[in-house]
């Protein structure tokens, strides 16, 4: 695990995902889009009741932010990732619509780490905490629904070279559990 | 017997201020643990986390915004000096309207619902969590720690029973930090309430979290139950960001309370790296 990072763009096409292995060391470009809980409660009323989504899924990334409000002149204020397993019980229908990159922080369900292998989709993590970091990533930011969820509202947002890791790759390979293998200390 | 009069405007604009202020600008003592952590880190991927959040604090503090997004909900400690008449309107409200105005003017993220179920946005942080105490003295000390979700959603109250002993609470301790893995952005800080009842230890463990880092706890017996807890934890491999390491925690802080012949309360209050607390005394 680990080495130089890789170059992605999104969208990411299945052929994109095959490639990526736990422990990677990414600089992703490309559009991502902004939802959590408040969002993703929305999304998934929408697909219960048979209507379109804010925005297409197939080969996309979603991003599990609430950005800080932007300061005058600046394209986004401090963006990080929040904790995913709250996405979990929405997830599954949004990755069986094609959603092929999640961004977030922390552990997911079994049931979507599954679901991720069989849907060829990958969990990138971001780094908790560093959000006036990723603040830069940014290029542009546009508020595409949900204005009304205030922080919770989803945001398209162009990033470049945005730093993450794989932590669920579409081949059964976990971080978090690799890494603390590797490092636990058995006698105590 | 003199008593001192305290505009409320005063504790408003303070209070906005530390807001700010806390949410902008780590603190040296959690810095310097980083930066401790980073030369003894292993993990590669672990140190390249700890530069991250490092480069990030300097970022922050440079440019002037919040180095999380999740600039937290407000918790407001007020220790109030016996001989301090406060003036001009209540004080209450006039720390409500200080944690309003600093996260307006921030800007910082608004993180608070009105009601935990029917969850609509209060739009400007509010109502902040006031917790109170009278001291002696003419003085009021003021801190505010703002506290980020992913970390509080780690945290834990149990009931053990008095037979549970040392052992017991130590187990307990670590076995939180070990279910809370990757989830609250390690490494924490892992505050623990031991002792007083149900409600005084959660509150204990979220005090101590106020403790400048690497300060020892006062009472040997809980000094060395913090250094021999931090060594467990740290055990656990889960480290920066949970993708495997050696720093898993900065510090343990303990505070202990008397508590019931059959009680034995134990909290955990996880923090995150971003460990915010600002303070002043007006
Ligand atoms: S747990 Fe702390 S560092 Fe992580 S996102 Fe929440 S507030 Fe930020």
């Amino acid at each position: 695990m680990t080495g130089p990072a890789k170059r992605i763009r999104t969208p990411l096409g299945e052929t994109g995902t095959a490639g990526l292995r736990s422990g990677d060391l990414i600089l992703l470009s490309g559009t991502v889009y902004t939802a959590r809980d408040a969002a993703h409660q929305r999304m998934a009323e929408r697909i219960r009741r048979d209507e379109p989504l804010p925005f297409g899924l197939a080969g996309q990334v979603l991003f599990y932010a609430g950005p800080v409000p932007a300061a005058p002149g600046r394209v986004i204020g401090p963006i990080g990732p929040t904790s995913s397993y709250r996405m979990d019980p929405f997830t599954l229908p949004l990755l069986e619509r094609g959603l092929k990159g999640m961004i977030g922080k922390g552990n997911r369900s079994p049931q979507i780490v599954e679901a991720m292998k069989r849907c060829g989709a990958v969990y990138f993590a971001a780094t908790g905490g560093a959000a006036a970091l990723y603040a830069g990533t940014v290029k542009r930011s546009v508020l595409i629904a949900f204005e009304d969820l205030g922080p919770e509202a989803v945001y398209r947002l162009e990033v470049e070279d945005m730093p993450l890791v794989v932590v669920n790759d579409c081949h059964g390979g976990d971080l978090y559990r690799e890494g603390v293998e590797r490092y636990r200390v058995q006698s105590l | 017997m003199n008593i001192r009069e305290l505009p409320t405007q005063t504790v408003t604009d303070t209070v906005a201020r530390l807001c700010v202020e806390a949410n902008f600008f780590l603190g040296e003592d959690v810095l310097a643990k980083l930066r401790d952590c980073l030369e003894r880190e292993e993990s590669p991927l672990g140190k390249s986390v700890l530069e991250q959040v490092l480069g990030n604090a300097a970022a922050a503090r440079e440019k002037q915004v919040a180095m999380c997004q999740d600039t937290g909900y407000a918790v407001v400690f007020l220790e109030i000096g016996q001989d301090v008449h406060f003036t001009g309107g209540g004080l209450m409200e006039s720390v409500q309207e200080g944690v309003r105005r600093g996260y307006q003017s921030g800007p910082l993220r608004k993180s608070v619902v009105r009601d935990p179920l029917r969850r609509v946005n209060t739009g400007d942080n509010t109502p902040a969590i006031v917790h109170c105490e009278i001291v002696p003295g003419d003085r009021v000390r003021l801190i505010v720690a703002p506290k980020g979700g992913g970390s509080e959603n780690m945290s834990e109250v149990k009931m053990l029973p008095p037979s549970a002993g040392r052992e017991g609470v130590m187990d307990f301790v670590a076995d939180r930090v070990r279910r809370s893995g990757p989830n609250p952005c390690p490494p924490v800080i892992v505050g623990v309430g031991l002792g007083g009842t149900f409600e005084k230890c959660a509150f204990l463990a979220k005090k101590s979290l106020l403790r400048t880092l690497g300060e020892p706890h006062p009472d040997p017996y809980y000094a060395e139950m913090e250094s021999e807890l931090l060594e467990r934890v740290n055990a656990l491999g889960i480290g920066p960001m949970g993708y495997g390491g050696r720093c898993t925690a900065l510090a343990v802080h303990v505070e202990a309370h008397p508590c019931h012949i059959a009680s034995l309360p134990v909290a955990v209050n996880i923090q995150c790296h971003a460990a915010r607390h600002k303070e002043a005394v007006l």
